[in-house]
């Protein structure tokens, strides 16, 4: 092959492989910014972007180190420990000020009369003095021994997370510091399963979504058959009618049943969100499955008939083995649906929490708690995710049934 | 088409489908009716609605409900919100996913990319929330910006802005993580459709001289129009009912409520109107199916 027609091959494409990289890059970006922060710790999180991870806007982290020398170093020293008892690079001493401004209000105070920095003196105007000082505390807050992007690595969002951690450190650190508090067991098992974390809803999850699947699988398998190959009266605008339920959406539905379980008694069950998924389901999932039970060839049937079978015996032996991709995708499309659902969890089963509502839950108004919200959220995406990875041909499956027209 | 021998009486067949029409009936026919019966009486479902109106004030009778829901200022922002979803958001996600699906055809690494563009299906509204909330954060004070997009603009020098909260960018900010979350969607359908197009009539096509441009806009969209019908009004009703990522988002906050979410806001405190806006809901709906049966009776018809 010629040298250039191969460069020429390549070069025409690039406008092309561009535009779907930078594409593809742009959908990427949100989610690894969400994962990226699960694993960084909490400080970090709210004191620097996490592509400072990468390396990327480090500058400002560096720039702090001539303030520093101006301000800081003539009594702490280069390394933070001039002054006796105090080490400024420590974890304790960070600690005492999640913000710039805390820092900026303490060192406001003087010290045995005289101010605390005084060779320069800070200027008088706050936001002229916070100009220098954000810098100096971002130096002083990344800047560690051994500074590289497995120093600050943890896991402790997600614990914080799983055991809906709510105090001001982290689950793991107040398990080692204070084993006697009382409001978590520090023992793995009846922790991970506490009401208020990720991990109890991950179960309540789980609980939900595997009935919410099955069940409506099979009813639809059954109706499904009898609309394709059992003949009745006014099976053509029955299914018609079922099928055409779709439209409804989950809003003109939910009131009154939640109204029908609170006078059944059944409000705040399983049974009843079971229930009303399967209910809400089924007009897909019979149109879904009646098509392709009915796309099998008839023959099958006819000998099955021929040799003595009876309907029941068929469904179970012809119809409902042959149907298997028609019921992975449907299984898969419910699956990730109900799992992902909050509107429906929410309002019929508020106490016993599912995996969406619990991210609700945990959110801060105060915006202050980044780092559990990031572990939450991923934990709720796994396994949804996997599923989607593994089984993207049923899902698309499921979804093109209704779809290609023409 | 069904085997003559297999006749067998109703009763059968009634078996079969008893259980999925017993929960059919139950847990969608019966609400849908109550909840319009709902509609018009009073905040606690009890009274005709007509005494929840108030002296001297408009009032539509029985319709008290529907009146709030039409015209409130809430709603008037909601429903106008609702509309500027469907005219901005919904062309361009149908436009995104077909780009996309057009041109991740041509590339070696196809599944990949059209993966990674999909994947959003697969998180949870609420999930997705959290992420672009995370996008959009903003730093008040002189505190570093931690949200990608404020450090972007910080870096060049810029102003932070407030994404959220900012009445006259928020909408936008929503709208680009419905972009996100269901160009992935359009783009599977489209391309599956665009693959299907046959490979003969574009080669002719290329053949007698035909550019790319031309070969896209001129033959493969008009063969795969009634796709791109479907799923743009597969959008339409999808936005109509637009929920979770407000709710999680702004919680209609700052002007960016919509319908669905006044519905939610209001299921307890005052369910008459709640929902009364569940049936404006599904009226609004009503015009999209009308027009999907009509083509789907249409290409019935060409068969």
């Amino acid at each position: 092959m010629k040298p250039f027609s191969r460069l020429n091959k390549i070069f025409k494409k690039l406008p092309v492989n561009l535009a779907i990289i930078i594409m593809c890059v742009m959908w990427v970006i949100p989610t690894l910014g969400l994962f990226v922060t699960s694993f960084r710790d909490r400080r970090e999180v709210r004191n620097s972007g996490w592509w400072t991870v990468f390396g990327i806007g480090v500058e400002e982290v560096e720039s702090g180190v001539e303030p520093y020398q101006e301000y800081c170093a003539s009594c702490h020293g280069d390394d933070g420990r001039g002054v006796e008892g105090v080490d400024l690079f420590s974890e304790e001493t960070i600690q005492n000020y999640p913000r710039a401004n805390r820092l900026f209000i303490y060192l406001r105070e003087p010290i045995e009369g005289e101010p605390h920095v005084r060779d320069p003196q800070l200027p008088e105007n706050p936001s002229d003095a916070l100009e220098i000082i954000n810098p100096i505390y971002n130096y002083l807050t990344e800047v560690e021994e051994e500074k590289g992007w497995l120093n600050r690595f943890s896991f402790s969002n997600y614990a914080d997370a799983l055991v809906g951690y709510k105090g001001t450190e982290t689950y793991l650190q107040d398990c080692q510091e204070n084993p006697d508090q009382t409001r978590y067991d520090c023992n793995v098992l009846s922790d991970l399963t506490k009401p208020g974390g990720m991990g109890r809803a991950f179960i309540n999850t789980l609980l939900v979504t595997i009935p919410a699947t099955l069940l409506p699988i099979l009813f639809a398998a059954f109706a499904a058959y009898a609309f394709a190959w059992l003949d009745f009266k006014g099976r053509q605008w029955l299914f018609a009618i079922l099928v055409g339920l779709q439209i409804i959406p989950l809003q003109m539905t939910l009131v009154p049943i939640a109204r029908l379980y609170v006078s059944l008694g059944m409000q705040d069950t399983f049974l009843g969100i079971w229930l009303f998924h399967t209910g809400f389901g089924l007009p897909y999932a019979i149109y879904l499955m009646r098509n392709f039970i009915g796309s099998l060839p008839k023959e099958l049937f006819e000998s099955a008939y021929i040799d003595g079978a009876s309907h029941w015996s068929s469904f179970w032996k012809i119809a409902l083995p042959l149907a298997t991709p028609a019921i992975a995708s449907l299984g898969i499309f419910q699956f990730i649906w109900v799992w992902n659902d909050f509107l429906v969890a929410t309002i019929f089963l508020p106490t016993s929490p599912v995996l969406t509502v619990q991210i609700t839950n945990l959110i801060d108004p105060r915006g202050q708690n980044w780092h559990i919200l990031t572990g939450a959220a991923f934990l709720s995406f796994i396994v949804p995710m996997a599923v989607f990875f593994g089984f993207q041909r049923y899902f698309v499956r499921g979804m093109l049934a209704g779809s290609i027209k023409g | 088409m069904l085997p003559k021998i297999m006749k067998q009486g109703f009763w059968t067949a009634f078996l079969y489908i008893l259980p999925a029409l017993l929960i059919i009936i139950l847990f969608i026919v019966y609400p849908s009716f109550n909840t319009i019966r709902l509609s018009f009486l009073d905040e606690r479902g009890e009274q005709p609605a007509y005494t929840t109106c108030r002296e001297g004030g408009e009032c539509w009778g029985i319709f008290e409900n529907y009146r709030y829901a039409l015209t409130n200022p809430d709603m008037r922002i909601a429903l106008r919100n609702n509309a500027l979803w469907i005219l901005l958001m919904v062309p361009f996600t149908v436009i995104m996913g077909l780009l996309i699906a057009q041109l991740a055809d041509k590339v070696k690494y196809e599944p990949v990319a059209k993966a990674l563009i999909f994947m959003p299906v697969s998180i949870s509204f609420i999930g997705a929330g959290v992420i672009w909330r995370f996008v959009y954060h903003i730093q008040t004070g002189d505190n570093p910006q931690i949200g990608l997009l404020n450090g972007i603009l910080v870096a060049f020098n810029q102003d932070p802005v407030a994404w959220m909260s900012n009445r006259s960018v928020n909408n936008y900010a929503l709208m680009v993580v419905g972009v996100w979350l269901w160009a992935g969607f359009c783009m599977t359908i489209l391309s599956a459709a665009l693959k299907g197009v046959s490979k003969e009539v574009l080669e002719a096509a290329r053949v007698d001289g035909a550019n790319e441009f031309q070969v896209f806009f001129r033959i493969m969209l008009p063969i795969i129009f009634p796709t791109v019908l479907v799923v743009t009004t597969t959008m339409v009703i999808n936005i109509l009912k637009i929920f979770d990522i407000v709710f999680v988002m702004t919680n209609g906050n700052f002007g960016t409520e919509v319908i669905a979410n006044r519905m939610f806001q209001l299921i307890v405190t005052n369910t008459g109107r709640s929902m009364a806006i569940a049936v404006v809901l599904v009226i609004l709906t009503i015009p999209v199916m009308i027009f999907n049966v009509y083509r789907f009776r249409k290409q019935e018809q060409e068969r």
